[in-house]
């Protein structure tokens, strides 16, 4: 069976989430082969994890390179020869690798799928308006899946390791001259969020996006935010959920006091379960709301988070 | 400082985009057409490193159907210096790579260039790479989403803001940048720019033109295929109630019910 490659998605040697989903769909395709990319001994720590996550293979290549994304690109191109498909998380690092590989090996370029079967994959596009399935015409198609679409399947792999060479850079390349972490507290990112709770224009002010905030520490739930609550400086850009941010499909997303403008729906209304609350009857969120309720989101939603604190306890 | 930017035209985001039956292409005539938001910014970014520089020349470059006119002069009214359209019937469907290569011909016509800004990801497409394939075909670094930029002597400098972080990234130019959403805020045409925009050069360009032959692009040699295409039924929209004082309560009994708490 021909091997499929996954790029290991790992910050500073702790796994991304994405990583499995990857290994996972990967089955579909072939022989899972992890290829882990980073600094002296980044590979030993991920292999246990990679390899009960259904990895056959798995290629270590350290480097102490400071150009950008460039090892990344060169190891895979140097793989990429005797392999069916080469899967990447669907990130902004993940998308890039993708373009720059696809370009280099004269291979299609597969783009945020959300599926992927030995016929070919599905894209939920325009927000999730529509679904298209799409193909390669080339040998090993380079593919980047959107984080969180796969259902994580655990079935061991062998995990037989292999190192391999970190090619030079072709052409001049960014170099990293720092990182800082994100800054993102104590709550789940809001893209590997199982839940969300988001705020809109009807929260009204920055002060009072504490009852948004209570709300989702009450659940666990990462906090979102509208464009018009965001343009409102109510809360900061990073956590806008819709076209213009962040595409999110949770378990469950709460929409509080969010009209459901087309912008917003289009980055969240792929969740699988939608609850609203919002004063007017008439807003278009309630139209993908699989629960509403017309009322005070000031009322509503801290009656809420006590029902769930007084469950949990 | 000679900055090239990259313009595409989409689908207004707030409009009801869709795709056409026969070929699973964009529908254009369906939706609105305007500049891409993000692109607005990228244009604003040229104008700032050209003011900053006190000379320059900024030149929007951009493929698409000859409606796209309407993208470049939005960009040319903020205060681009001149562009290069690329619109031919045999570019209609063309993939993420056939678009960089065609790109890259098509940055190739512009002499002397010291960078290249693009947006990050465009609003129809987000395959968020495009700068980056550019990048690698024209040999140069490739320095993305960048919501802080700057240039000093032949060394640019971004701070790089995504989902995983910041990343601090410099390179010699030339080079591409892609920018983000807080970049910058994009200027108002002013009156006397959109006059002044009528009166500025725009090279058209067919592929003959662009230096680029027939079977590098189009749907028919893509590297991908769509197979097919379809809306997703509506989603039914569920259960609605006024709240009567037990509002909240009455979700934690759905979300119960649901499993979910």
């Amino acid at each position: 069976m021909a091997e499929v490659l996954v790029l290991v998605d790992h910050v500073d040697g702790e796994i991304k989430k994405t990583t499995y989903e990857l290994l996972t769909a990967a089955k579909a395709l072939g022989s899972p082969s992890a290829v882990v990319v980073g600094g002296a001994g980044a590979a030993d720590k991920l292999a246990d994890g990679l390899t009960e996550h259904g990895a056959d293979k798995i290629y270590a290549a350290e480097t102490d390179s400071t150009d950008f994304l460039a090892p990344e690109v060169a190891v895979l191109e140097s793989l990429i020869g005797s392999a069916a498909g080469v899967l990447i998380s669907a990130s902004a690092n993940g998308k890039e690798v993708a373009g720059r590989l696809a370009v280099r090996t004269g291979s299609g370029l597969l783009s945020d799928v959300v599926g992927v079967t030995g016929d070919g994959v599905q894209h939920s596009i325009f927000g999730g308006a529509y679904t298209a399935e799409a193909k390669a015409n080339t040998e090993h198609p380079v593919i980047t899946v959107r984080p969180g679409a796969i259902d994580i399947e655990a079935s061991a792999g062998a995990g037989a390791r292999e190192s391999v060479e970190v090619p030079a850079a072709s052409g001049r390349q960014a170099t990293v001259t720092g990182r800082e972490p994100i800054q993102g507290g104590s709550r789940p990112e809001l893209t590997e969020a199982t839940v969300i709770v988001s705020g809109g224009r009807g929260v009204g002010s920055a002060e009072d996006f504490t009852v948004v905030e209570g709300l989702a520490d009450s659940l666990g739930a990462a906090v979102g935010a509208s464009r018009a609550a965001v343009d409102s400086g109510y809360y900061p850009p990073q956590f806008q959920v819709g076209q213009t941010g962040k595409s999110v499909s949770p378990q469950l997303y709460i929409a509080l006091g969010i009209s459901g403008a087309i912008q917003h729906r289009a980055g969240m209304q792929t969740s699988k379960t939608i609850v609203a609350v919002n004063k007017d009857e008439e807003a278009p969120i309630f139209e993908v709301a699989d629960f509403g309720i017309v009322g005070d989101l000031f009322k509503v939603a801290p009656q809420l988070q006590d029902e769930v604190t007084k469950r949990k306890g | 400082m000679k900055i090239v930017t990259l313009v595409k035209q989409v689908a207004d985001t707030y409009s009801e985009r869709k795709l056409s039956d026969s070929d699973h292409t964009l529908d254009r005539e369906g939706t609105e057409a305007v500049i891409d938001e993000i692109n607005e910014r990228a244009v604003e970014q040229a104008l700032l490193l050209k003011e900053a520089a006190g000379d320059g020349e900024v030149v929007v470059v951009c493929m698409g159907p000859d409606r796209a006119s309407d993208a470049i002069r939005k960009a040319l009214s903020m205060g681009a210096d001149s562009a290069v359209h690329l619109s031919d019937e045999a570019i209609h469907g063309s993939c993420a790579v056939q678009t960089a290569r065609a790109l890259t011909k098509l940055i190739g016509t512009v002499e002397g260039w010291d960078l290249v800004i693009a947006g990050n990801s465009a609003s129809d497409g987000q395959v968020a790479a495009v700068p980056a394939m550019v990048a690698d075909l024209l040999g140069v670094p490739a320095l993305t989403w960048a919501n802080e930029l700057s240039v000093s002597g032949s060394t640019v400098t971004v701070k790089r803001e995504t989902d995983d972080g910041v990343t601090h990234l410099s390179a010699e130019l030339p080079a591409v940048v892609s920018v983000g959403e807080k970049s910058n805020e994009p200027r108002y045409p002013s009156f006397k720019g959109i006059m002044a925009a009528k009166k500025k050069p725009v090279n058209n360009l067919d592929l003959a033109g662009a230096g680029i032959d027939g079977s590098e692009v189009g749907l028919a040699n893509a590297l991908v295929s769509v197979t097919s295409s379809a809306p997703k039924p509506p989603k039914q929209a569920g259960e609605k109630v006024t709240d009567e004082g037990d509002g909240g309560a009455k979700i934690a009994e759905y979300l119960v019910g649901q499993k979910l708490i």
